[in-house]
């Protein structure tokens, strides 16, 4: 089956392309104006249903191709770091910005927006689909941690499902992909040859100051994807990304090609680091908290590079982007502020822990922080909680003066916390988001961190926008 | 008093976040003043049938699966049948009760079991059986619901000497069309039930404690009452959850 032809078969039968085009994007009009939302994924379900193509029609008429971008973790951000970078060179991508990225949501941004080039981040299991649709110019893959098992099964599956999408990938397609998650970096193996595949370029962490003091319960890659023998670890930066061997087979992580060689956290305020690019070092000012944010800009600093772009650009351009992002992260509400921070799987969880630890530290927190935890179980969360016994939540163990448990499995969010060591007198539980988060307004001294998953992030975003304190997000 | 608790494979088999059972059976020991010695036993290890009262083994990936059922069998199958038949706990979760059977089909193989239980796993067409469950069960001697989520292949079938743990109430069970869950016989639990079990389900942690400490002691132990407040509100939320 050829997917780039732009006309051909599907022209054959009545309506024509064009028609169903109009009619999807219609829909999408009548539906933002009566308010219910759903804008972002409405037209391009109308759109695939009229004409299952139609990805793979209107992706053909990009005329600089298109980047898909995956993860299990950061790939909103990653793709939000390389639409800035674009954008800032003149080169604004066709993106679906808003995180709706299975394929009606791919749909939808190609079927509404102009542009010269795409960026689609997608999601883990839909990323085969789309990539044989998209035909991409460049996939850049961040990571694979265990997350949604009832959802996406293992991740030893998941790598595999993965590494026929890269083989069946055109010849010309780059990559640029993590060399210390052996799960990724695997990818750019060609088996045949067991050389680095063409066009491939790595990128990762070589500051060995931010190693974990030991490896986390949430430890996911263990096999060699080479022979099946252990890995051995020199060290791990988050959950199973790290620098690896295989003491069987003799398999490297790559050297990464750019590389974080210097980095200084700083809490919620961001981070900074030296980063090695080929032919030379860009310094990077990153306004996102945490180590996991280091690494998303490496991934978005190896694609624009990948891209084009001048690394001494892409440094400008993160700097510059330190607004935007902090707008989104950090909302007044009552006489405090809320800081927001997704969790949704034991390694991103670990990594949001990590930064509260830091600030917690810091003279603002050392009373104690304040936080409000909302743990959903809806289908976009993943219907089993059972992960929540996987993060480290022990790491906060004592540095909390309140917290706030809501979301349709409150309960048992707040039992976690009881076993990890919070003291029973500082869990309050209360299901109803908008309940919940006027008990920890009311409750707090000041700032307080949000750590809610999928779904109660959107319920947060909505609640806080109805307040007239945030942009409804598909704006 | 002392719970001593045997992991099997806290490496590989840990997959739905296994280590939150093991936390739940510490603490409630800790605040009760019991002692709690925890240990682990990977590939290749042994396994001393009378150094520990609680052996608990969590689910795994299939290429995990397939390692710890070849070991299992190999190099600690006798201990542990000598522990249970000597009156030890055994709980298996989800790839560890499938493991506990004659044998365990993933793919084209047939992998060899523990033969615990008179029990076998095979493969069958149709979705994997995923979702929140509910179980009745008289383990306690009264009848007592087990409520949380199951997410495997397998399916799960026995032979005439076997006895489930429980009966669906709302989800798939072993096998999805007989209405059985998990399998019971003496001390030895095996259930589709997977990861923090024992966290939605408090009384079972303090069941096992019971049995652990009554093979240790001689005696069946009154467990001091803990406030569980929150325990009974995380036990209600996974009902819930399950629509029971």
């Amino acid at each position: 089956m050829s997917v780039t032809v732009a006309s051909g078969r599907a022209d054959r039968g009545a309506p024509a392309f064009g028609a169903k085009r109009a009619l999807a994007r219609a829909i999408g009009a009548a539906s933002r104006r009566s308010g219910r939302g759903g804008g972002t994924t409405l037209p391009g379900r109308v759109l695939l249903r009229l004409e299952p193509e139609a990805i793979a029609r209107l992706g053909a008429g990009l005329a600089g191709g298109s980047t898909i971008v995956s993860a299990t973790n950061g790939k909103t951000t990653t793709a939000g770091m390389i639409a800035a970078i674009l954008a800032a060179e003149g080169r604004p991508p066709v993106h679906n910005r808003a995180g709706s990225n299975m394929t009606w949501g791919v749909a939808t941004a190609l079927l509404e927006q102009r542009g010269a080039e795409g960026l689609f981040e997608v999601d883990e299991a839909w990323l085969p689909r789309v990539a044989q649709q998209l035909q991409p110019r460049l996939i850049v893959l961040g990571n694979l941690f265990r997350d949604q098992l009832d959802r996406y099964g293992e991740m030893e599956a998941l790598a595999e499902e993965w590494a026929k999408a890269v083989a069946a990938a055109p010849a010309g397609t780059g990559l640029a992909l993590n060399a210390d998650d052996p799960l990724i970096a695997d990818l750019g193996r060609d088996p045949a040859t067991e050389r680095p595949r063409e066009g491939t370029l790595y990128f990762g962490i070589d500051d060995h100051s931010q190693a974990l003091p030991e490896l986390q319960h949430a430890f996911d890659a263990k096999h060699c994807r080479r022979c099946g023998h252990p890995y051995a670890y020199e060290v791990a930066f988050v959950g199973h990304l790290g620098h690896y061997s295989c003491p069987n087979c003799g398999a490297q992580r790559p050297r990464p090609d750019v590389a974080a060689t210097r980095i200084e956290l700083r809490g919620m305020e961001g981070s900074s680091a030296t980063v090695r690019v080929p032919g030379g070092e860009i310094e990077v000012a990153l306004p996102l908290p945490g180590l996991y944010n280091v690494y998303n800009a490496l991934a978005a600093i190896a694609a624009a590079i990948k891209l084009g772009v001048a690394p001494e650009r892409v440094a400008a351009a993160l700097r510059d982007m330190r607004a935007a992002f902090g707008r989104v992260e950090t909302i007044p509400i009552g006489a405090g502020k809320v800081s927001i921070l997704l969790i949704k799987n034991p390694a991103g969880a670990n990594e949001v822990l990590r930064t509260l630890k830091l600030e917690a530290e810091r003279g603002e927190g050392a009373a104690g922080i304040d936080l409000w935890v909302a743990l959903n179980d809806r289908i976009a969360d993943g219907r089993d909680v059972s992960w929540v016994w996987d993060a480290d939540f022990e790491v906060l163990t004592g540095a909390v003066r309140r917290v706030t448990c809501a979301g349709t499995r409150a309960p048992e969010m707040a039992l976690r916390l009881k076993y990890a060591g919070w003291p029973e007198d500082r869990i309050a539980v209360e299901p109803d988001i908008a309940a919940s988060l006027d008990a920890a307004v009311a409750g707090a001294a000041g700032r307080f961190f949000a750590l809610p998953t999928y779904t109660a992030l959107l319920e947060l975003r909505k609640l806080l926008a109805d307040r007239g304190l945030a942009k409804e997000f598909w704006q | 008093m002392e719970l001593r608790v045997l992991s099997l494979y806290p490496e590989q088999m840990n997959i739905y976040a296994d280590r939150g059972n093991i936390l739940f059976l510490q603490r409630r020991c800790e605040w009760r003043g019991i002692g709690f010695a925890w240990q682990g036993a990977g590939p290749g290890e042994s396994v001393d049938p009378g150094e520990h009262d609680l052996f608990y083994v969590g689910g795994g990936q299939d290429r995990d699966q397939r390692v710890v059922a070849a070991d299992m069998v190999e190099t600690k199958r006798a201990a542990l049948a000598a522990a249970v038949a000597d009156g030890a706990a055994l709980l298996a979760v989800c790839g560890g009760y499938q493991l506990l059977g004659e044998s365990y089909q993933l793919g084209a193989e047939t992998l060899p079991g523990l033969g615990l239980a008179d029990l076998r796993t095979i493969r069958e067409e149709g979705p994997r059986l995923i979702g929140n469950v509910a179980i009745e069960t008289e383990l306690d001697g009264e009848p007592r619901v087990l409520a949380g989520f199951e997410n495997h292949g397998g399916r799960t079938y026995f032979g005439p000497a076997a006895r489930p743990l429980g009966r669906v109430v709302k989800g798939h069970g072993n096998n999805g069309t007989d209405g059985l869950e998990g399998v019971w016989r003496d001390n030895l639990i095996g259930t589709y039930l997977h990861g923090p079990l024992l966290p939605k389900n408090a009384w079972l942690a303090d069941h096992l404690i019971k049995l652990a400490l009554e093979r240790r002691y001689g005696r069946r132990p009154d467990l001091e009452p803990l406030p569980d407040e929150l325990e009974r509100a995380a036990h209600a939320s996974a009902r819930a959850a399950a629509g029971v």
